[in-house]
């Protein structure tokens, strides 16, 4: 059985111009000890959906709506967003690595501080064995010095630096599920290399499971195992990672790899296929599918029907879509 | 594209970006950060050169040498038989009509109040080359060039997206048909699926405009795409420069090695064979860079006379330039 099971989860903003359904009946699973890819645009409603399984949406403006997010058996949309039981579970069962580690750390803190308050809030440590633990993950993360570094501010670390500790943070009670936000668009691409191996390797180890949103579709080719492609607040395409990049079906997902150079291509041998248009609007959108106006694909019935809900195309292989552009 | 031929556009010999640290009240000078270091490179006409490299490289800071918007410690820049960092400033004022720049962040570079069709047709004001008549219809010309529709141009800013906004800045930056155009990381702040459309568009006009490009970018896939020739920056200075193909296919120095090896890329089954190299620490601080070869710290292959001297850039045959003596 899996160990996250989301189900037709809703969220949608009450905004001032009109209701924005950012997330969209997605549907998505986590079983243990794997790495999953939730991929898509920016606004396409990925980080939307991660943080509405932690229950930490602003409401108001933002409310989830509709759905269950089955957790060890129980669903965290019935529990308070910051009652006890997803108190215990935020931050030590599931965990979050953000994006910008300088954001998400607190400045004024010791990273000793921002390490141990976790371990002794969650797993009832005394002041001097958190600080033992706090070291001994900043060392397992690859904080070189990390003994003294322990009492260092967030200012004092690099951009690459920072994340780790974020890795470390997210480690620190053994957790069940590390979803990771865009885990590295703010660092460069060998540093990138470095977390991304590093969490890989951490995982593995400890075998917990780990989902990593992002909108770069190099990131998650090499380490995910499946992927979820999202747009406009909807999952329109879910596979294997080698069917997707590979053999992709719906006209997004066809589209998006198409319109991304690949290294090693010869200069001039290969023009880029943009996709056209713009992402939507996602205030009042219509019923019928989002990708419509960009669509290169489209038949009759697309403008008629409301948006596909996914079908099986392959084996573990889903589409939101009346064509399959498997046979072109 | 011609790259045979020889009338290079620009030419940079052995420029040198410092910037000083200062310190206390009278602001005294304790250290410099060196940006760019001694490097030097040629830009052929209708080329692309891409310049590639992780944040605080010296990419950017070349750039800005270029058009002179920082005063270069040392070194020439030699674009049209003119030496640009030695011209003197009235003449400057003038002369930069003839590069253009694009931007990065398309929300920061424009002016929010200014309508989109008075953002395009000031350099052409600027630099007497429209009357307040002709303007309007010269704006329409480029607004057509790059796609946009020229009802828009009442616009503010904020009424267009991302890509449209990029569109603006590349119709400045043509406004006043300028040989060479700087292009300072112009499509990292775009979604994915936004990217592929101004890269067409700028390879488009290339063609059409006989334009040269300096084309400065992270990403190396995308700077292979559109360069024919790459420069690859480390710390400040040039590591390697070659064809694009070639320093893909033959990268020689270990950091072009590893930067390329580092790049994901959306293949799961060609990730599968790829090896990656992941560089132990991180880069260095340009206050204080390690003596000799800057990479050598990091570098696998690195041997005690890597930090004694610095590698000069040679050239190892039909324009591919290392600077490294292990290879």
């Amino acid at each position: 059985m899996a160990l996250l099971d989301v189900q037709d989860l809703q969220t949608y903003f009450h905004t001032e111009y009109g209701l924005v359904k950012a997330a969209d009946k997605v549907s998505f699973h986590v079983n243990q000890g794997e790495i999953i890819g939730l991929v898509g645009e920016s606004g396409c409603g990925k980080s939307v959906s991660i943080l509405s399984i932690m229950r930490l949406i602003p409401s108001p403006p933002g409310e989830t709506v509709g759905g269950k997010v089955i957790f060890e058996g129980k669903d965290l949309l019935k529990f308070e967003a910051n009652g006890p039981q997803m108190r215990a579970i935020r931050g030590s069962k599931l965990t979050m690595i953000f994006q910008e580690p300088m954001t998400s750390l607190n400045p004024v803190l010791t990273i000793s501080r921002q390490l141990t308050e976790t371990l002794e809030l969650h797993l009832d440590m005394d002041k001097h064995s958190a600080r033992e633990r706090a070291i001994e993950l900043l060392r397992m993360v690859g904080v070189p010095d990390a003994a003294r570094r322990v009492d260092d501010y967030p200012h004092q670390f690099s951009g690459g630096m920072r994340q780790r500790v974020m890795i470390a943070i997210a480690l620190s009670c053994n957790p069940t599920i590390i979803f990771a936000d865009e885990p590295t668009t703010a660092v460069d691409v060998t540093t990138q290399a470095q977390l991304l191996e590093l969490m890989k390797d951490l995982v593995t180890r400890l075998d917990t499971s780990l989902v990593i949103v992002t909108h770069n579709l190099g990131v998650v080719a090499r380490y995910a195992q499946r992927i979820y492609v999202m747009y406009a607040g909807r999952i329109i395409e879910s596979g294997l990672s080698e069917n997707i990049f590979n053999h992709p079906r719906h006209p997004y997902t066809v589209g998006l790899l198409n319109s991304v150079p690949k290294l090693g291509e010869r200069h001039g041998t290969r023009k880029l296929i943009p996709i056209y248009g713009l992402p939507p609007n996602l205030i009042n959108m219509p019923t019928t599918c989002a990708f419509l106006p960009r669509c290169t694909e489209k038949i009759g019935k697309c403008e008629k029907e409301p948006w596909p809900e996914l079908r099986a195309v392959d084996k573990d292989h889903y589409i939101s879509c009346y064509v399959d552009i498997k046979g072109k | 594209m011609d790259t045979s031929s020889n009338d290079k556009v620009m030419k940079v010999e052995n420029l040198k970006m410092y910037f000083p640290i200062t310190r206390g009240l009278l602001r005294r000078k304790v250290g410099e950060i060196k940006a760019v270091d001694d490097i030097s490179f040629e830009i052929n006409k209708n080329e692309t050169l891409g310049l590639v490299g992780e944040s605080g490289c010296g990419k950017t800071t070349t750039g800005r040498c270029i058009l002179r918007l920082y005063e270069p410690t040392s070194g020439s820049i030699i674009f049209s038989g003119n030496d640009i960092s030695k011209m003197p400033e009235r003449k400057l004022k003038n002369f930069r009509r003839n590069m253009g720049t694009i931007f990065q962040d398309p929300y920061g570079s424009l002016n929010p109040r200014q309508s989109a069709g008075g953002i395009v047709g000031d350099p052409l004001l600027v630099h007497q080359m429209a009357t307040k008549r002709d303007v309007k219809d010269k704006v329409a010309e480029l607004f057509r060039i790059v796609g946009l529709d020229p009802d828009m141009m009442d616009r503010v800013p904020h009424e267009f997206s991302g890509g449209q906004r990029q569109r603006i800045g590349i119709a400045r930056a043509l406004a006043c048909s300028p040989s060479l155009i700087i292009c300072d990381e112009p499509i990292s702040a775009l979604d994915v699926s936004i990217q592929a459309q101004i890269i067409n568009l700028l390879e488009e006009l290339q063609e059409k405009l006989a334009l040269t490009y300096l084309f400065i970018a992270h990403d190396l896939a995308v700077v292979q795409h559109i360069s024919d020739r790459v420069g690859v920056m480390y710390l400040g200075r040039i590591m390697e420069i070659a064809e694009s193909g070639e320093l893909y296919e033959n990268p020689l120095h270990p950091y072009t090695k590893a930067l390329l090896s580092a790049i994901p890329i959306p293949d799961p089954v060609a990730e599968k064979t790829r090896t990656r190299i992941v560089l132990k620490g991180e880069v260095p601080s340009p206050v204080n860079p390690p003596p000799g070869c800057h990479f050598h710290p990091r570098c696998q292959l690195a041997i005690p006379e890597c930090s004694q001297a610095r590698p000069p850039l040679r050239d190892v045959g039909s324009g591919h330039y290392v600077a490294c003596i292990r290879v």
